[in-house]
């Protein structure tokens, strides 16, 4: 594989490569006959990001040598980060950027071709991988919002940079609410700040979602496809389903698409109503276990209901791994011991994430538990 | 006044006075060579050279000469002494280190000699501050030794050039390779790394390029920890000249224009790492 990048478009790769090293730790690299894909996943799975270069991105395009196999890679994200780590540096001095995947030298190859003849050469070492791909199809998502990426950027500006996860949905006159999340084991009597946004219609270029709808997702892996959407000037489409199903930020052009898959808060009690009124309160108890909801809508709703309700969120047929992903034990295991932290007694209700890989065979969503046995008394803080 | 009367009494018992009208044109030269805590300074009727130095492989030195003062006087032909640089930088700056457009803090430097403090006299806007900081006995600085006959590769480059590579240094690289050669590829800074190997190639033509005088390939690896420090005077300077001599030595000599215009060095001598096995 090799590829030239010239001019202008190297800063737009730093940018995208800043994007993706907020999701994950490794950087999947793939050259395709239709573009340059750049992929990662976060350590959770549950935040996967994809970025497709066309050929004519580049100055050149070459996927393969002639009379060789397809080469793909997984590079640490750190160090491919390093070579585009000042976006100024890029945008002063780097005049091109050379990409090449050679196979015998089993070396990532990157030349940074700037200013008054200074050539900088990362010779990257790189793991052979399979290909990552996780299965999702944004026309399968009934509700869509898309509005130019500066819209959405100073919307989320005011949000402390600290706040994990935000609350996007649709508020009384087809407004766009943007709200941060706030757990719920925090006490709420002394709840921090919330903040709250809200976009008219008008500033949206397509609208197809029904008042009341809402969804939460975490704001870093957002921010990231927002920062590099908003220095691209490309509109962002956010396509999205029920709480808990995988929400698609995606954002096109003709030399470029990008698409940030985003496991979204399964929290069926994220009412509506509150989106409308500018005060917020809950009117879901505070200390309810999860699931138990699930339990409410099955005594008040008939048992067809629920079983829907059971195969949509546990036999999930949305994104999940395609048998080829290579899934290193690590994460793995890590999504093992996160399916039931609610074991240990006193611990606050987990979050429910769903993995975009392992949403299907995990953690089953009805184990209903009520308020966890008290195992052992709490002490009085001595000590 | 007692303060003042006594510090008119013991003008002629000093043995090096110093004062300047912008305290910057000291504590900047001084900053680019703060890597530790200790400093030793040599004072004689050019000037003041200040020594830092580490692990006995790198020695930095900061000369301000006499010039650079408004009053300069050293009344024995040297005078020597050890101090901690850190807290003589505080001390330095103890009006802020970025100080409004316009204001400026004077200094007067005052060392009544052997077992004495060095007494600083800070004003700016009427505030006087009197700051005594204990001397210590003086240790015995290294000699490189650094030769300019022995002198086998020179290049002087805009620092310009330089300040990037220095800052992104891989530092999980335990060296730094300083290639440089008559042939390609002239000046190359190598670094080897968890994530693999980069090299920055400078070619001889670039306009960053001020002199280019290699007699022979020479590659060296010096202690990338060492050098990293020389970053600090790297983004005060204008100008780096980088010599090797026969043994692998490196000289770093940094041009630094003061505030008024005035120009003093910096300069940095490390020893190679290793011999590099011959390939």
């Amino acid at each position: 594989m090799k590829c030239l990048v010239t001019g202008g478009n190297v800063k737009v790769l730093g940018k995208a490569v800043h994007s993706l090293s907020r999701i994950g730790d490794e950087l999947y690299l793939e050259p395709l006959e239709d573009g340059l894909s750049l992929r990662t996943v976060n350590s959770s799975r549950s935040a996967y990001a994809c970025f497709l270069f066309a050929p004519l991105f580049f100055q050149q395009y070459q996927a393969a040598t002639p009379g060789q196999d397809l080469l793909r890679c997984k590079i640490l994200m750190k160090s491919f980060l390093s070579v585009f780590r000042s976006l100024a540096m890029l945008e002063k001095t780097v005049e091109k950027c050379c990409i090449s995947l050679n196979d015998r030298s089993s070396r990532l190859v990157v030349q940074l071709h700037c200013k008054y003849g200074v050539r900088k050469t990362h010779n990257l070492s790189f793991q052979d991988c399979e290909s990552l791909q996780a299965v999702f199809d944004p026309s399968l998502c009934p509700h869509v919002l898309r509005a130019p990426a500066r819209i959405l950027g100073e919307a989320i500006l005011p949000f402390p940079p600290t706040l994990a996860e935000v609350t996007l949905g649709i508020g009384r006159g087809r407004r766009v609410i943007l709200r941060s999340y706030l757990e719920e084991e925090a006490d709420s009597t002394v709840k921090a700040m919330v903040t709250e946004m809200s976009i008219g219609e008008e500033d949206f270029q397509q609208l197809q979602a029904p008042e009341g709808v809402a969804i939460t997702f975490c704001l870093k892996e957002f921010r990231g496809l927002l920062s590099f959407a908003e220095s691209a000037h490309l509109p962002l489409s956010i396509h999205f389903d029920a709480p808990g199903r995988p929400a698609i930020f995606t954002i096109e052009d003709s030399l470029l698409d990008g698409h940030f898959v985003l496991a979204t808060l399964s929290e069926p009690n994220l009412h509506s109503q509150d989106l409308g009124s500018p005060e917020l309160h809950r009117p879901v108890p505070q200390l309810q276990a999860p699931s138990t909801s699930h339990l409410d809508d099955f005594a008040s709703d008939d048992i067809d209901s629920y079983m829907i309700a059971m195969e949509t969120t546990a036999g999930s047929e949305g994104p999940r791994a395609l048998p080829s992903i290579s899934l290193s034990p690590g994460p793995a295991s890590e999504e093992e011991d996160e399916a039931e932290p609610s074991t240990v007694p006193g611990t606050p209700p987990p979050k429910k994430f769903r993995s975009l890989f392992f949403g299907s065979i995990l953690a089953p969503v009805h184990s209903p538990q009520g308020p966890n046995p008290v195992l052992a008394e709490d002490s009085d803080g001595e000590g | 006044m007692p303060l003042l009367t006594q510090q008119i009494q013991d003008e002629n018992e000093n043995s090096l006075v110093a004062s300047l009208d912008n305290v910057r044109n000291l504590s900047t030269i001084l900053k680019a060579i703060h890597f530790k805590d200790f400093a030793t300074c040599f004072a004689t009727k050019n000037g003041i050279k200040v020594t830092v130095e580490n692990a006995k492989c790198v020695q930095a030195n900061a000369f301000i000469q006499a010039e650079i003062f408004q009053e300069f006087v050293v009344q024995e032909e040297s005078v020597t002494f050890r101090i901690n640089l850190t807290v003589l930088l505080d001390c330095l700056s103890i009006f802020g280190s970025s100080p409004m457009p316009g204001t400026l803090t004077a200094l007067r430097m005052c060392y009544q000699g052997y077992g004495h403090p060095l007494m600083l006299f800070l004003e700016e806007g009427g505030v006087v501050t009197v700051c005594k900081i204990n001397t210590q006995e003086p240790e015995e600085t290294l000699d490189f030794d650094f030769c300019s006959t022995n002198v086998i590769n020179k290049i002087i480059l805009q620092s310009e050039g330089l300040r990037e590579a220095f800052s992104e240094l891989d530092m999980t690289s335990e060296v730094l390779q300083i290639t440089m050669s008559p042939n390609k590829p002239y000046f190359r800074l190598s670094t080897f790394g968890n994530a693999g190997s980069s090299h920055l190639d400078y070619p001889k033509d670039s306009d960053l390029m001020e002199a280019f005088h290699c007699n022979q390939t020479q590659v060296n690896r010096y202690k990338i920890s060492l050098l990293k420090p020389s970053t600090k005077a790297l983004v005060l300077s204008c100008k780096v000249s980088i010599r090797t001599d026969n043994r692998g030595f490196l000289s770093l000599q940094y041009m630094i224009r003061n505030e008024d215009g005035q120009i003093c060095f910096v300069e940095y001598y490390c020893c190679p790492d290793e011999e590099v096995p011959e390939s």
